[in-house]
């Protein structure tokens, strides 16, 4: 079974997301800013992380670029998940390395066609 | 509410004007369709619109009825697989049997243009050029035709199927909505067309895609479609189905698990 890790300061969005990845048959981990996310990591590294941008301690730009820069750092594929909608923003998400985005509002068919574009089955 | 009578004249109506199989005890699918054609059309109700229809057999109306019944594809790169093996292999192939006339291709049920969208997409993004094409596209549906012709999709739209690599390289964000850029809408030309009628006008074809709409048809209908694209597919050229159509007599598959047939021998 695939593990994702969910980074988030929102519980009731960490709970959708939940909901929806154990649906698609994933296990679930959940972090609300980028330092819980980090230790998680350094902990069992997922096989994605859907990040928030906007977070409390360490946002989600900081915590890819540390992620990035860690050993073994580049084998989580990366899914920003932001209501940040500019198309700027993203290229720099995209740039920082992220591998995909989601613009928030999202639904389970946006979440499955991400990540069923980035290879990832549970 | 509509009655079983009301959904029985709207399948055969439907049937008769562009070969759809509508199932009438279906209630629910034909009535979310037909609301919103009703209100547009100036009707309090779709009971009301499909009594003025009934009377006047009014062509605007009738056509506007019909279109709401197809289901378009609204998701970008669907089934993706199909648009790499097409950028890869295909058209390079068919560019070099056109040995520098332009590759005619056709997206003959384009809904809002995402299917032919993508494939401009991935025209502009492939490693190599693949030569000169001609991208035409087509619908029934006059809706469909004036949104896909204006490139202007919701956040919703241009998170089915789109890699956000794509969405950031090919579109501006415009208010809410996110534009394609000019430079992959003047590649597609647009058409109006009924699938059911005499397509020979148009020319031939290298590559025609028609992948969401023959499953929706009535039998007769599907065998009537794929002659009637099957006449306009060049020699040597590909036909590209939904995964589940099955080909008609005169069609033979190339790769079934991609959709990609070709003229039999024998046809």
């Amino acid at each position: 079974m695939s593990t994702c890790l969910v980074v988030d300061d929102s519980r009731v969005i960490r709970k959708v997301a939940r909901r929806i990845l154990e649906d698609l048959g994933f296990e679930v981990a959940e972090a609300a800013d980028g330092v819980e996310a980090m230790a998680w990591c350094s902990a069992v590294m997922p096989d994605v992380i859907l990040l928030d941008w906007q977070m409390p301690t360490m946002d989600g730009m900081e915590f890819l670029l540390k992620l990035r820069a860690e050993p073994h750092g580049h084998t989580p594929k990366v899914v920003f998940c932001s209501a940040e909608t500019d198309l700027d923003r993203i290229r720099e998400a995209l740039d920082a390395g992220a591998d995909e985005y989601i613009m928030k509002p999202f639904d389970g068919g946006i979440v499955a066609g991400k990540l069923d574009y980035l290879g990832l089955a549970a | 509410m509509t009655t079983p009578a009301d959904r029985a004249f709207i399948a055969e109506f439907c049937l008769e004007r562009v070969g759809l199989r509508l199932d009438p005890d279906k209630a629910y699918l034909i009535e979310s369709r037909l609301a919103p054609v009703a209100r547009r059309e100036g009707f309090a109700t779709s009971e009301a619109f499909l009594g003025a229809l009934r009377e006047s057999l009014d062509e605007r109306m009738g056509w506007a009825l019909a279109e709401a019944m197809v289901l378009p594809e609204t998701e970008f790169f669907h089934d993706r697989e199909v648009f790499e093996h097409l950028v890869e292999e295909v058209l390079p192939e068919l560019a070099a049997a056109r040995a520098g006339a332009p590759v005619r291709i056709w997206s003959a049920a384009c809904g809002a243009g995402q299917e032919v969208y993508s494939l401009a997409m991935a025209l502009l993004d492939a490693p190599a050029p693949v030569g000169p094409v001609e991208i035409y596209a087509s619908d029934l549906s006059e809706r469909c035709l004036e949104k896909a012709q204006a490139g202007l999709y919701s956040q919703f739209e241009v998170q089915r199927g789109l890699p956000a690599r794509k969405l950031v390289r090919h579109f501006e964000k415009d208010g809410e909505s996110f534009a394609l850029s000019p430079r992959v809408r003047q590649m597609v030309r647009w058409r109006r067309v009924n699938l059911m009628d005499d397509l020979a006008r148009f020319g031939q074809f290298d590559l025609i895609l028609c992948r969401s709409l023959i499953s929706q048809l009535a039998p007769g209908a599907q065998t009537q479609v794929m002659g009637r694209l099957s006449e306009v597919l060049a020699p040597g050229g590909r036909l590209v189905l939904g995964l589940k159509d099955r080909p008609a007599v005169g069609i033979a598959p190339v790769i079934t698990s991609l959709g990609l047939y070709e003229l039999s021998a024998a046809a």
